[in-house]
């Protein structure tokens, strides 16, 4: 009895490992099948001059797509490709989904995806398609190249206008009290102090939505980098911390003053993103530090206030270097396992082309500058991006951190969170993000950590 | 006899594959996995490191501490609540099913809609509860948003929803002890206190072994509900180990993720399997 009980348990163990190996190769066959009859597909419906292709196109649903749509129209109708867009949620969610189908050779031709530190996380030298060697990556911005490279190879087209972070303001409550921007931080905490001496909220703190809390520590990077323009790359390796570096604890230290001044809204866990905007753009609140691209969203549910609302970036503590933290725009990749590389190329280079960046911008607004050389903002712009255009001029921009190094630890919201409303010190804040960003290093394998 | 002991495991195959494929050989895969950093293509051992950084880091051991408080919180009011309702609704009252069926119905709702439904009724000055607090003259907190009370409020709304269930356990528990007992109670002029203590209280034993375990369990594993009311926070505050863990693993950090869960396994089966014999003991025959 005993022995036959044995036998069965061992059979059963053999027939599970032979099962397992069955499905090991079942994978590999049906993708390399799939992929097959997708070329036979193409070449069946190819006429002979201009053959028929359809590029998949995978996009989170928070992106706007009506500009990109506008664009593959234009190329369908002039190159014949079709492009099917496909969604997937944005945000942490999204990047599992990302990351599982990169690792399992099931992404689309062309995908949309962050620049930067959150790129650079995917390995991209493994799985997307280097175009440096095409004609348009000669426009690009330097700054907004480095986004989209590693070492040489240039994997990204910029899929949209860049976005600027810094404080959306409402100019009617600035009109009323009769405040000027501020060029300092302590300009702007006085500016604070009176408008909550006159009965609005100075400062949206949305912690419903966590991530919104990151913006005035994110945004106070063009302060560290004026300061100490080495810290990005001393913080990727290792040798600089912002618990141990006095103006990166600064963005910390801000969101605390403002919480301890009682400069937020009260009620702050539970006033969402939309909330916010809300509040901006009724003048109930005067200030909320925040991304332009809130711009298309304000313009889009308030179009009435759209043009109340100003932007300046969040100051620091000399007047006369007053400056704008860039967000560099989402980008579009290709994946180098794609059948259909030539008709990618083809469609990138509309994409960035005047003819297709004409298009596009007739579609969409942009939330800031674009990244191309040569291509100018349009004139009817929202006035807040407009307010940008003198930090431009003066050159007083620099990018965020997460697109100078490749690392960000990804319970930065929850700590920035922690801080906004006194639960810790900006010391225990900054040390906790420390030991985060430190686990980011060791998962992404960085030499040094 | 050996034909047919053959015959019946035969049957079990089919199962036992897919049990194995899909259940087995993942969690032993996970213990592994939890002493490396790994992600989709590739894996590096590391040792202990996973398991000292969940007990190092504040914002990973907040949740040990958090999960402990709201499994025993609500394992013990679902056991008393469910109690007092269950022997209310096996009394002789005239409603006695409509408020049956009303116990049970939030037990019908999914767990997401509850939690939004809730984070809606709690908010600090717009929602339900605080308006009515307000009318008899208090002043309400922000249930959610206070990090000393976020984890308590979701407790209750877990009750609010689970126990239901509880009830519907005593009841039928309550409904199988014999009316002899009773009659002969009454025979010898005991009172309805007495009645309960020493008849139905210790005859319930089963229903109520069977709901501690079953809120405890859930509890310790619990997830949807917080993620759906709070999302772990203000800050880290609210976090449960499952929260913390599918945080862990959205951000990548698999190895850690997959060391949260054995030690959610272990945690689960260290309270659970002593509280289970313990009751197990004290069941009496009916």
């Amino acid at each position: 009895m005993k022995k036959m009980k044995m036998s069965l348990l061992i059979g059963l163990m053999l027939l599970l490992a032979v099962f397992l190996v069955a499905c090991g190769g079942d994978d590999s066959e049906s993708s390399e099948g799939s992929t097959d009859t997708n070329g036979e597909d193409n070449g069946e419906t190819a006429s002979e001059e201009n053959p028929e292709t359809t590029l998949t196109f995978l996009v989170d649903n928070q992106t706007v797509t009506d500009g990109i749509e506008a664009v593959a129209e234009d190329i369908k109708e002039k190159h014949n490709i079709t492009t099917e867009i496909e969604l997937r949620p944005g945000g942490t969610e999204g990047d599992n989904i990302v990351k599982t189908r990169l690792a399992t050779g099931e992404m689309t031709d062309i995908m949309w995806y962050n620049s930067g530190s959150l790129f650079k996380a995917l390995n991209p030298e493994e799985y997307f398609l280097d175009i440096s060697g095409e004609s348009f990556v000669e426009k690009y911005d330097d700054a907004y190249k480095e986004t989209v490279s590693v070492g040489d190879a240039v994997y990204g087209v910029p899929g949209e206008a860049s976005s600027a972070g810094g404080w959306l303001y409402n100019k009617k409550v600035y009109e009323e009290l009769g405040l000027e921007v501020p060029n300092t931080w302590d300009e702007l905490m006085a500016n604070n102090e009176a408008i909550k001496e006159a009965g609005k909220v100075p400062v949206i703190a949305s912690y419903k939505d966590t991530w919104t809390s990151q913006l005035v520590l994110l945004a106070d990077y063009y302060n560290v980098h004026s300061e100490d323009p080495d810290f990005a790359e001393q913080f990727t390796n290792n040798e600089a911390k912002f618990a141990s570096t006095p103006i990166a604890l600064r963005g910390f230290e801000k969101l605390q003053a403002l919480q301890e001044a009682g400069h937020y809204n009260g009620e702050e866990s539970a006033t969402g993103y939309e909330d916010a905007l809300e509040m901006l753009a009724s003048g109930e609140a005067a200030h909320y530090p925040m991304l332009t691209f809130a711009l298309a969203a304000i313009a889009d549910t308030y179009p009435d206030n759209i043009e109340d609302i100003g932007f300046f970036g969040q100051p620091g503590a000399e007047a006369d270097d007053h400056g704008v933290t860039l967000w560099m725009p989402g980008s579009i990749y290709a994946n180098k396992d794609s059948e259909n590389v030539e008709a990618i190329k083809t469609w990138l280079e509309y994409f960035v082309s005047d003819e297709g960046l004409e298009t596009y911008m007739a579609e969409m607004k942009a939330n800031g500058p674009y990244v191309l050389e040569g291509v100018e903002l349009p004139d009817d712009a929202y006035p807040a991006v407009k307010d940008m255009a003198s930090y431009l001029e003066a050159g007083k921009v620099g990018p965020a951190l997460e697109f100078l190094s490749p690392l960000k630890g990804p319970t930065l919201e929850q700590i920035t969170v922690e801080v906004g409303l006194g639960m810790v010190t900006p010391e225990e804040g900054a040390e906790k993000y420390d030991r985060d960003v430190e686990r980011q290093a060791q998962q992404l394998d960085l030499e040094g950590w | 006899m050996k034909i047919n002991k053959m015959y019946s495991y035969s049957l079990l195959i089919p199962a036992g594959l897919i049990y194995g494929l899909f259940f087995l050989y993942p969690t032993i895969m996970s213990f592994f996995f939890g002493f490396t950093r790994w992600n989709l293509t590739d894996w590096e051992w590391i040792g202990l490191e996973n398991y000292i950084m969940f007990f190092e880091e504040s914002s990973l051991m907040i949740g040990f501490k958090n999960t402990f408080i709201f499994a025993f919180l609500t394992a013990g009011l679902k056991v008393v609540l469910g109690l007092i309702f269950a022997v209310l609704l096996t009394a002789k009252l005239r409603t006695k099913r409509f408020i049956r069926s009303l116990v049970f119905f939030p037990v019908l709702v999914s767990t997401i809609a509850v939690g939004i439904a809730f984070s809606v009724l709690l908010h600090p000055s717009e929602g339900l509860v605080n308006t009515v607090l307000g009318l008899i003259g208090l002043n309400g907190p922000d249930w959610l948003g206070n990090p000393n009370l976020a984890i308590y409020s979701v407790a209750f709304v877990d009750v609010w929803k689970g126990v239901g269930i509880a009830t519907v356990i005593f009841i039928a528990g309550m409904m199988s002890i014999p009316v002899d007992y009773y009659e002969a109670h009454q025979m010898d002029g005991g009172n309805k206190f007495n009645a309960f203590w020493h008849i139905t209280l210790p005859l319930s034993r089963p229903a109520i072994n069977a709901v501690i375990i079953l809120a405890l369990i859930g509890g310790l594993r619990t997830f949807d509900l917080v993620w759906a009311m709070t999302g772990g926070g203000p800050g880290f505050s609210s976090d449960l180990i499952a929260s913390i863990i599918y945080k862990q693993y959205q951000a990548g950090f698999y190895g850690l993720s997959t060391a949260g869960n054995v030690l959610l396994f272990l945690m689960v089966a260290v309270i659970v399997f002593p509280i289970f014999k313990y009751l197990n003991r004290k069941e009496v025959d009916l």
